[in-house]
């Protein structure tokens, strides 16, 4: 740089800096309208959030399925059930009017059982998502901006839940949680399972999007605009959650988005070890326990809510996926 | 003369690092004891190389950084003891301009939200209402109003730093530290976006620190320059004094590298600095130039020039050995004074 | 390097001391009648405060933790009722097997090593094989197929993949015999063939992140500056890759590795309870079922141990994989 480019230079100021040529309307395109552009030009993507869509709506309106297809989920057709307990008919009993057949002994439909299954399962997940996201983001943002000690407490709290295993401790909790409140034997109510299995998930959820989140304000803490509003005499509030948080959407969305089929699977798992939701209650995990021990002789009985809860967690993966690579162009798959 | 608009006294400001195997805590002296005033309606050029304080020193009057030690008067109020509520009225005249125009705007904010920014915060309500005065600010700056609803991914660097400045006035400041606003520019922008600054000035009666690396641009803009290093001013004065008589070695090697068209065809002679600049974790002793110094007698070693106006010409030098007056880049020593 | 090592091993000890409390705390958390639940027969109230006394409920919580604490490094006596002196480790007496909670898992511990171990050596070798093959025949139909795997395997139940081979390969084909573990050092062949499809459930699952995670990775890497720099300056193709690119873009993988070993924990419990083969994790669970507080205690503290470890090791691992690391 020299002075006599200046010189020079003065003579077409704003050449250069004229405004470009108006567009219609004069709304930016925002890089959350870019993100959403990008979003539906992938294929995979949009097929598998319209099967989520789906499996969703199927979910919350299970009553109005069940008055379509005209079984409840805890009809017993044993009428309908041979003397060895097993479904009459061929593939676990699948007929015109039992779908998805007949569970062996009990004579229950399971077609109608996956649907409030469904239900169960996606209330559990998307609350627990929800709650651990919103419990990620508050302790990240306060992590990586604050630093210091507050940063180093909880980094070492989520090195240390990360240190535990999760499926263990859940087995521990899960008795000693319902032994505090209820009694040997009491009736424990199914409400009060979904939420211990809530607050389980939201205990050890909370850290990864807690850690991504702490990395990602570290990185923008430096960043000029948040001294600017600092200069401007900004306050914390202001800093935290409007400088910062715009610029977190995208990896929150991402990771409550993966965080959903993380725990339909977890929620599956919980029940089928028989900590979580227990027999009467729908639920995927339950139905495949009990139709382990007829693995031999009505394989069916695992087929069908093995399949449809692979296909609902793969939805939601490849939505997460397909999210991912539409908010971070960079990202490579 | 009046009372100046700032008037800073003593500033320092040292980072403590730890370093080595054992983690042994020391201090970086990023800035070492800095005096200067800027009047109001004026410009102060700081100069100097990247890593000699100019930055910290600029975020310092800003309060963004917190001094170690010293004063920083603003308006006859020391600044640098006032906490954040204290503060806020005086953020209104005081603000800054940022070397990154693509870090300095929120990605995900519109260009309206990051200009209304510093109103919003201080619940200012200006007549007309905020859209109104973002808008007039845009134009104040250069940019189409109707750009309000746009992102900042969707402008130039040039344009970019526009918006930063019309976020700097939002709040009709009476100072602007403009810390390298034109550095991260390309060359055919940078003259542009200082010709707008120099414009605001005079419209609006704006006092400038003005913070570059290049004495090109700083004498383009600034009526008094001071020249740093390694934490501290070496020389400061009105630039003419500054740029036709420099008195510190630094200074008059700082110049002889900058092309001058109007001493095109004579013999230019230029002065290498050798060697590097010391690390401000452990500064020379005396005189901190010394160790670059062609002129460097014993007594630099030992005892730190004061900075001191000297016979000859206006500005103040820290040095025992100034240049002296008229004399081209010949170097004559002369006997400490 | 030193101090790197120490400072780990410190936090690596402050993490487990938390664990023990927690594990502690919950332990203690619940029982209003925990010897209520443990009687089984006789249980008039002054046999059950006999029990509370002899078992410590009595005595403040910091003695019962120091006590247990003590019996883990030194051994203790439990009483009577509990089968007399405890060697260490000693991590308490099970009422609802009669026996100490460390007998037990002498017994368990062999049979879970042998389901995670040969699983996952297997599914780190598939995993990272087929990721890094993959990465480097980018775009044909081999890549398309291992993205395809490892997306199913990513959004597969392992109770579901276990339940269908056992259908396949047990009922429909008959080849394998119904899962089962028996010692290593008495029938190697019976111990694989009875453990063979515990680890290729584990292993479709697991490899399905690595391969995913290689992938990118690689993929990452072979764009990178100092890759084309090694094939431009005539290094073959399998040198450049095998020796510069793997190394730069196995670094994260290890860090997952260490991270996965709790899941890799949780996945033997399904995997145990799935086959019906009787280790560490269908003891939790049958533990968790009886009531069985000493066991699921023990089985906590155990699998934070091992996690812990793990997490040292591979921090180690990392400091000698990239040398940046050593500074820290």
């Amino acid at each position: 740089m020299s002075l006599s480019q200046i010189e020079t230079e003065t003579a077409g100021v704003d050449a250069a800096a004229a405004p470009v040529a108006p567009q219609p309307g004069m709304v930016g395109r925002s890089p959350g309208r870019l993100a959403w552009a990008r979003l539906r030009a992938n294929r995979t993507a949009m097929v598998s959030g319209w099967i989520m869509v789906f499996f969703v709506v199927l979910g919350l309106a299970a009553p109005l399925v069940e008055l379509v297809y005209g079984i409840s989920p805890f009809e017993q057709f044993q009428d309908k059930i041979a003397n060895n307990s097993l479904p009459l008919g061929y593939l676990g009993g699948v007929s015109g009017e039992h779908w998805f057949g007949l569970e062996p002994q009990l004579g229950r439909d399971i077609f109608i059982r996956l649907v409030y299954g469904l239900r169960t399962s996606l209330f559990i997940a998307v609350s627990a998502a929800l709650l651990t996201t919103g419990l990620g983001i508050v302790l990240g943002i306060v992590a990586g901006y604050l630093g210091g000690w507050i940063d180093a407490v909880i980094s070492w709290v989520i090195d240390f839940a990360l240190a535990l295993p999760f499926l263990i401790f859940a087995l521990a909790i899960m008795p000693t949680v319902t032994a505090r409140f209820y009694g040997p034997r009491d009736e424990i109510p199914v409400p009060f399972r979904i939420g211990v299995m809530i607050f389980l998930f939201a205990l050890f959820g909370w850290t990864g999007t807690a850690r991504l989140v702490r990395g990602q304000v570290i990185s923008l803490r430096e960043r000029e605009f948040v001294e600017a509003a600092r200069a401007s005499g900004a306050g914390l509030f202001h800093i935290l959650f409007r400088q910062l948080l715009p610029n977190l959407w995208a990896p929150i969305l991402v990771s409550f988005s993966l965080a959903v089929p993380g725990y339909i699977t977890g929620e599956a798992a919980l029940s089928f070890l028989g900590i979580g939701v227990v027999d009467p209650t729908p639920d995927f995990g339950v139905m495949i326990n009990k139709s382990l021990s007829y693995a031999q002789t009505d394989p069916a009985y695992l087929i069908f809510p093995g399949v449809v809860i692979f296909l609902l967690v793969l939805a939601f993966n490849l939505f997460g996926d397909g999210l991912r690579d539409a908010l971070d162009p960079k990202s490579s798959r | 003369m009046t009372q100046p608009l700032l008037k800073v006294r003593g500033l320092t400001k040292h980072f403590a690092v730890r370093q080595g195997a054992t983690g042994a805590k020391s201090a970086v002296r990023a800035v070492d004891g800095l005096d200067f005033d800027v009047h109001a309606g004026e410009t102060l050029g700081l100069v100097g190389e990247s890593g000699c304080g100019k930055t910290t020193t600029g975020r310092m009057l800003v309060r963004l950084l917190e001094p170690t030690a010293g004063s920083i008067e603003f308006q006859g109020r020391d600044i640098t003891k006032l906490g954040r509520r204290a503060m806020r009225p005086l953020r209104q005249d005081l603000q800054i301009i940022f070397q990154d125009p693509y870090s300095s705007l929120n990605p995900r904010h519109t260009v309206g939200k990051i200009v209304a920014m510093p109103l919003e915060v201080n619940g200012v309500n200006p007549p007309g209402g905020v859209k109104a005065r973002v808008q007039e600010l845009l134009e104040l700056v250069g940019l189409n109003p109707e750009h309000y609803n746009r992102f900042p991914h969707e402008f130039s660097g040039g344009q970019r730093q526009r918006i930063g400045i019309a976020r700097a006035l939002a709040l009709r400041p009476k100072l602007i530290v403009a810390d390298e606003p034109v550095s991260a520019l390309d060359v055919s922008i940078q003259a542009q976006v200082v010709n707008l600054l120099r414009e605001l000035q005079r419209e609006l009666d704006l006092a400038f620190v003005f913070i570059a690396h290049d004495l090109a641009i700083v004498r383009h803009f600034s009526r008094r320059v001071a020249v740093m290093y390694l934490g501290k001013v070496v020389e400061i004065g009105d630039r003419a004094d500054i740029y036709e008589r420099p008195r510190h070695p630094y200074t008059k090697a700082l110049l002889s590298a900058v092309p001058d068209v109007a001493a095109f065809g004579e013999p230019r002679q230029r002065i290498r600095l050798t060697g590097d600049v010391p690390t401000p974790l452990n500064p020379p002793s005396g005189c901190r130039f010394r160790t670059r110094c062609w002129k460097a007698q014993d007594v630099c070693a030992t005892e730190e020039p004061p900075l001191l106006v000297r016979e000859g010409s206006g500005q103040e030098v820290a040095c025992h050995f100034p240049e002296p007056v008229g004399v081209g880049a010949e170097h004559v020593s002369e006997v400490a004074a | 390097m030193l101090r790197f090592l120490i400072k780990r091993l410190l936090l690596g000890t402050l993490t487990m001391f938390a664990v023990s409390l927690v594990a502690f705390g919950m332990f203690f958390m619940l029982p209003r009648d925990a010897v209520a639940t443990m009687c089984v027969k006789n249980c008039n109230p002054e046999r059950l405060e006999r029990v509370r006394v002899e078992l410590g409920l009595k005595d403040p919580l910091i003695d019962q933790y120091t006590g247990y604490m003590k019996g883990i490094f030194v051994g203790r006596d439990l009483g009577s009722a509990q089968g007399g002196y405890c060697d260490a480790p000693c991590l308490g007496y099970s009422y609802t097997s009669s026996e100490e909670v460390s007998d037990i898992f002498a017994r368990v511990l062999p049979v879970t090593l042998s389901i995670v171990l040969p699983a996952a050596v297997l599914w780190l070798g598939l995993g990272i094989g087929l990721g890094m093959l993959s990465a480097l025949k980018r775009g044909t139909v081999f890549d398309r197929l291992a993205i395809g795997f490892s997306l199913t395997g990513a959004s597969m139940q392992l109770y579901f993949v276990g339940g269908m081979l056992m259908i396949i390969f047990v009922y429909t084909l008959k080849i394998l015999p119904v899962p089962h573990y028996t010692s290593l050092w008495e029938d190697p062949l019976d111990w694989a063939g009875g453990l063979v499809l515990a680890w290729v459930a584990l292993a479709f699952l697991f490899s399905a992140v690595y391969a995913r995670l290689s992938r990118a990775q690689m993929l990452e890497t072979l764009a990178e500056d100092f890759v084309r720099t090694a094939r431009a300056k005539g290094l073959s193709k399998s040198r450049a890759y095998g020796r510069h690119a793997l190394r730069a873009a196995i670094t994260p993988i290890v860090t997952i590795a260490g991270l996965d070993i709790g899941g890799a924990l949780g996945g033997t419990v399904i995997t145990e309870t799935t086959f019906g083969i009787q280790g560490l994790g269908r003891t939790a669970v049958e533990a968790v079922r009886l009531g069985d507080l000493p066991t699921i205690m023990a089985t906590v503290l155990i699998s934070a141990v091992f996690i812990v470890v793990a997490n040292i090791v591979v921090d180690l691992l990392y400091a000698v994989i990239d040398p940046r690391v050593r500074l820290g």
